[in-house]
């Protein structure tokens, strides 16, 4: 038990682990707020599709020869996620399957657009590291750390605010647009929260984590409790705690630190599933 | 026939129709419709499966456009005093939401921005949970209730966010038949408190027996409005 401390102590004392732990957690708080909403909604797969049309745009910047490509990418990521997330209940092309169609389209189209006008040799490498994320959650600076806290209190604020309407949109959007209530604008604000908070978190922990991050904890919250309320109070505790415990085990067991987040998210998963059979019987 | 609309515009209603033409891509489901509605009004919709009827309340609520004419609103109703019953929601399998959440969200076009509801909006929602014989089951899993539960939940909803009209796409759709009386005897003391009920019901005998005007959407696209003076 010493050693352990004593190496979280040391561990600690590197700036790099403190900002991977403030912002690992705070994404996580994000996500999961989030998550609810859009596991509900049937967008679970947003950070996974999101990352291709990223990729998509970036193969395009590269194409352009644009020096900072980050200037496309994120509005049109953005963009994306609005009209993804704004076609509503009754698009004819459901939430789910219009996320695989834009996800599948821009990885092949971005794909195709490098080979042809690309001159960089490393295509393989390129195309990794935009689908798992530029940087990893151990190459954070201050300035993400600082991105990542206002992001946060920026959800935080909108979920509070905004709370009774979400729970509105996300259960039944024509009543709310039948009794007068201004569905759409709602719907925009929510969708552009959401968009922001994938493509940064994307860019700061990579798409492979945000995307367990919006699953897992809501997914795990559902199993046990049945109201909105407590599903979301949950969720975030369930992400927080699991994104830390995460980062913890990842430093001693020296992993890597998305996955090993991810492994903690899929266990806590395993036992609310656990405790919800428990519940269900007795 | 013109005439008659153009008199009839002249006085104050609630909602006048004129030659409403409804449809999906082209095909034409409701065709040159054109009937209104006065304050305090029970219309009763009935028509054979297929003829159109949600689709006409779906436009009156303004979920849907017509093809053609048009649909006036009379000054003095807003958009947030309407209360809506839909025949169904696509509500998923797994929603986590309680019987008291879903009824509270009636209650949001009350509220504006404002971010929380308030004691006299809450004391609406659970006097109607009352009403409708659901207050023991507030706390309950809405999606783990049976379906005419579920119903009452949804009505509940919608007489929380009713101040002037209520729109009911076939209420008591699953109901027993007591529950169907109950439901009746609620709906007419509403109207006779003064608010303004339209109602999609295949349930000829009751609706007769409570309505005030019937629209009887036939198959054969020909519509016409039997009017039933009772006093
Ligand atoms: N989303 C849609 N897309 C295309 N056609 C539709 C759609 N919804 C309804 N229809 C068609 O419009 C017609 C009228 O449908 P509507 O639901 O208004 O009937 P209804 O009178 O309410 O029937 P019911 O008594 O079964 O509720 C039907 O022929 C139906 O096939
Ligand atoms: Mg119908």
């Amino acid at each position: 038990m010493h050693e352990i401390i004593d190496k979280l102590v040391l561990y600690f004392q590197f700036p790099f682990v403190r900002y991977a732990m403030i912002t690992g957690t705070l994404i996580a708080l994000c996500s999961s707020l989030l998550g609810v909403t859009l596991v509900l909604k049937r967008f679970s797969f947003i950070g996974d599709g999101l990352s291709h049309v990223a990729f998509g745009a970036i193969a395009i910047a590269t194409a352009m020869n644009l020096t900072n490509n980050l200037f496309l990418v994120l509005p049109v990521t953005i963009i994306c996620a609005i009209i993804l997330l704004c076609s509503g209940q009754n698009s004819k092309i459901k939430g789910d399957a219009a996320l695989a169609m834009l996800s599948v389209g821009t990885l092949a189209i971005g794909y195709l657009i490098l080979n042809v006008f690309s001159s960089s040799s490393n295509l393989a490498g390129d195309v990794c590291t935009t689908l798992f994320g530029s940087t990893s959650i151990l190459t954070l600076s201050m300035t993400d750390v600082w991105l990542s806290g206002i992001l946060s209190a920026l959800v935080v604020v909108v979920f509070l605010v905004f709370y009774h309407k979400i729970f509105a949109i996300t259960f039944d959007e024509d009543f709310m647009t039948a009794t007068g209530v201004k569905s759409k604008a709602y719907n925009l604000i929510l969708a552009t929260t959401i968009a922001i908070v994938i493509v940064v978190a994307m860019n700061l922990v990579g798409a492979l984590l945000i995307s367990a991050l919006v699953i897992f904890p809501a997914l795990s919250a559902m199993r046990v409790f049945k109201s909105f309320r407590a599903v979301t109070i949950c969720s975030v505790f369930v992400s927080v705690i699991c994104a830390a415990l995460g980062i913890l085990i990842s430093i001693l067991a020296g992993t890597p630190v998305g996955s090993t987040i991810v492994a903690v998210d899929i266990a806590g998963f395993l036992l609310f599933s656990l405790v919800g059979k428990i519940i269900s019987r007795g | 026939m013109p005439e008659t609309i153009q008199e009839t515009l002249n006085t104050e209603a609630l909602i006048s129709c004129q030659n409403l033409t409804l449809g999906y891509e082209g095909k034409i489901v409701i065709n040159d419709l054109s009937f209104i509605v006065n304050h305090g009004d029970y219309l009763c919709i009935t028509g054979q499966n297929g003829s159109g009827k949600s689709t006409l309340m779906k436009t009156l609520l303004g979920l849907k456009t017509p093809m053609s004419g048009q649909i006036i609103w009379g000054n003095g109703i807003k958009a947030t005093e309407i209360g809506y019953l839909p025949q169904q929601t696509q509500i998923q399998k797994d929603f986590p939401a309680t019987v008291r959440e879903v009824v509270y969200s009636g209650l949001i076009n009350r509220t504006g921005l404002r971010p929380f509801y308030t004691i006299a909006e809450k004391a609406i929602a659970e006097k109607n949970m009352r009403k409708l014989g659901i207050g023991s089951l507030a706390g309950r899993c809405y999606r783990e209730l049976s379906g005419g539960q579920q119903q009452r939940a949804l009505l509940a909803r919608a007489l929380c966010a009713t101040r002037k009209i209520l729109l009911l796409d076939e209420p008591v759709a699953g109901l027993d038949p007591q529950a169907t009386l109950e439901l009746y005897t609620i709906i007419k003391t509403l109207n006779d408190e003064g608010i303004t009920i339209i109602m999609i019901s295949h349930d000829i005998d009751n609706s007769v027996s409570f309505a005030s005007n019937v629209l009887d959407i036939g198959a054969q696209q020909s519509t016409d409005i039997m009017k039933q003076n009772k006093e």
